[in-house]
């Protein structure tokens, strides 16, 4: 492995086994996911509710709690010389990991607070565990630093919870994350339910500590507007699956499987009033899926392979991979 | 023309804290406007800015502070609510929670029907709605004898628009609904919406912070902004003209699909949107990159240019 990797997974497979009526429902939420994602890079993971983009960021991170399974396959990060093999870790091992060296900022972030102490002693909290042999002020003193190099104001570590806004919220949680200057850091749907302008500053802060931190963020969101705003390369996931990867511009300017250009031509654009058609039907549930490719039933263009057989994730241009029998079937 | 829906400097007052501290919220602060027949009009702004609570004033649900509803002559001085003349019907954001998990959503549809006394006998009731129901794109057996949980977002969503459909109303109230469902089924609810204008000739006052879906199927826009209307006028000016500063911040931090268009300069950010209804003068001048004195000071009047309505000491004079 090259030293510009950060992080390499290896056919992962996340199950939710549910146990229902006494017979065993598999909800395959991710299966046979293959990534690897650079050291200084936003990557990017785009994809409907429910198409297992959390549970696969649950995964990376290590987070898994029944009826959530880890089925098989690795997740490995490469620590300075070092490959981490963080499934295998004991639960002591993973929590030193966390927050030094892998951050995780979970969807609605901004509720995570405490909501009876100021924020400042949230900080406290944090670093205590973290850093020790600091007096209170010290540690009082490494908050303020931290809020003032990120341009949030000082006076929120003064605050309650309750008496900031939502977007402010989300931010501290953020700056939370990158407090001590992790390698990576995952961040679940962190502009969704804000305004256009607060999410505009949220999109702000991450570029803000990546750039200064040179780190690695992992960004989840539905809305292609922001990736296209700031994550450098991107996935596209479908049912549990990559179905495409490539460079953010290479997905917008040249997509290749069938949903990621639904997804893109269907967005409206201003100055432009045409008709933008969605793809019919509805995603599959996971617990249910269809036989093959499980985006045929909804796919305008679908042959009878498609049908049958489940397309394979492969390179189909430089940097670009895709998992579609229209464009895979040129090989064989 | 003769407008559909006329608001008339609509007002309301919430208060805040204790009996002994009181803070005056002016959620809404006596705005006007009026809506077509067949026209999609489009209630914009950030959450906080009084666009919701300007629905559940038309819809009956809060009483106003002042100012009049005026629905095809019925005034809302007239003690019978307006929203019991069958003619305004609502959507909302989430249809997850628009039905109870424990009924079949049949039900709903059913009920309407026998409130509104649309029809006597069950056959005919059942007709009505699987009328309803293929306007949407639906049929009643695909709905019959299920609970919403066998439903996606999407689908529910179109449930709750057949239902509101089945009074034949001329204006529906469509309070965010889109913001929950996927995106690979948004368009098909938007050019739903464009689809019941064109062919019931329905009027949509469509309630959101998404200007992209905004612009693709309204005619006209008000942008409110902390209780009051900052801009209001045609979608192709408004949105791609923008003259006040709120609509061009709006406008600028919508992020674009095109990785050619990313945000280039930096913004700042309200900390408490109640200090902004609290403040005095235009409630803008605390971020407003062109503040001049007087907005700290001086609420700005209403100013015209063309048909666009514009409050902003820029304009006003």
């Amino acid at each position: 492995m090259d030293n510009n990797t950060v992080l390499v997974t290896e056919n992962i497979k996340s199950y939710y086994v549910l146990d229902v009526g006494g017979s065993k429902k598999v909800v395959k939420a991710v299966d046979d996911v293959n990534l690897t994602i650079r050291k200084n890079e936003i990557y990017g993971i785009a994809g409907e509710s429910g198409c297992g983009k959390t549970t696969l960021m649950k995964t990376l991170y290590a987070l898994m709690n029944p009826p959530l399974r880890f089925m098989g396959g690795k997740v490995i990060y490469y620590r300075d010389d070092q490959e981490i093999d963080i499934l295998s870790l004991s639960k002591e091992e993973r929590r030193k990991l966390r927050w030094e060296y892998i951050a995780y900022i979970p969807q609605g972030a901004m509720s995570i607070f405490n909501p009876v102490i100021k924020l400042k002693e949230t900080y406290r909290d944090f670093l205590d565990s973290h850093l020790s042999g600091k007096t209170r002020d010290e540690i009082f003193e490494i908050a303020r630093e931290h809020i003032k190099e990120l341009g949030l104001p000082i006076k929120v570590l003064e605050a309650y919870p309750h008496q900031l806004s939502g977007g402010m919220r989300q931010r501290v949680a953020i700056a939370l994350a990158g407090l001590l200057k992790p390698a990576v850091i995952f961040a679940d749907e962190p502009t969704t339910a804000l305004d256009v302008v607060v999410q505009r500053g949220v999109v702000q802060l991450l570029k803000d500590i990546q750039e200064s931190l040179k780190n690695t963020i992992i960004l989840v969101t539905h809305d292609m507007g922001i990736h296209a705003n700031i994550s450098d390369r991107m996935a596209i996931m479908y049912a549990g699956k990559i179905i495409e990867e490539a460079e953010t511009k290479e997905i917008f300017y040249n997509p290749l499987h069938p949903y990621t250009r639904f997804l893109i031509n269907s967005l409206p654009k201003f100055g432009d009033k045409g008709v933008r058609a969605s793809a019919p039907g509805n995603p599959p549930s996971l617990a249910n899926l269809p036989t093959g490719c499980p985006f045929h039933p909804r796919c305008p263009e679908k042959t009878d392979i498609c049908t049958r057989e489940v397309p394979e994730l492969v390179q189909t241009g430089e940097e670009h991979k895709t998992a579609c029998w229209l464009v895979s079937k040129g090989d064989e | 023309m003769k407008p559909l829906i006329e608001i008339e400097n609509l007002r309301k007052e919430f208060f805040l804290g204790s009996i002994l501290s009181r803070d005056k919220i002016v959620a809404v602060d006596n705005i006007s406007f009026k809506i077509n027949p067949a026209e999609i009009f489009t209630l914009a702004g950030e959450s906080g800015c009084g666009k919701t609570t300007v629905a559940r004033m038309i819809l009956g649900f809060e009483e106003p502070t002042a100012g009049r509803i005026i629905y095809s002559k019925e005034s809302s001085d007239n003690k019978e609510p307006v929203w019991f003349t069958q003619g305004i019907q609502a959507i909302f954001q989430n249809p997850f929670e628009t039905f109870n998990p424990l009924r079949k959503v049949e039900h709903y549809l059913f009920e309407t029907v026998y409130n509104y006394k649309l029809a006597e006998s069950q056959e005919k009731a059942r007709e009505i709605i699987n009328s309803k129901l293929e306007s949407v794109g639906l049929s009643y057996e695909e709905v019959a004898g299920k609970y919403p949980s066998e439903f996606s977002g999407g689908q529910l969503q179109r449930i709750s628009i057949a239902r509101a459909l089945l009074t034949d109303p001329g204006l529906l109230i469509a309070d965010e609904p889109v913001s929950m469902v996927d995106a690979s089924i948004r368009m098909s609810i938007v050019n739903l919406f464009k689809k019941l204008k064109e062919e019931l000739q329905m009027s949509i006052l469509y309630i959101t912070h998404d200007l992209a879906t905004a612009y693709y199927m309204s005619g006209q826009i008000a942008i409110m902004f902390r209780g009051h209307i900052m801009e209001m006028g045609p979608v192709e000016k408004v949105l791609m003209e923008p003259a006040h500063p709120y609509t061009k911040l709006l406008r600028e931090s919508i992020p674009e699909a095109d990785p050619a268009k990313k945000w280039t300069d930096r913004i700042s950010i309200s900390d408490l949107e109640s200090d902004e209804y609290l403040r005095k003068g235009c409630k803008f001048a605390g971020r407003c990159p062109e503040a001049q004195d007087k907005c700290k000071e001086h609420t700005p009047e209403a100013a015209y240019i063309d048909d666009v309505f514009v409050k902003c000491h820029l304009y006003s004079g």
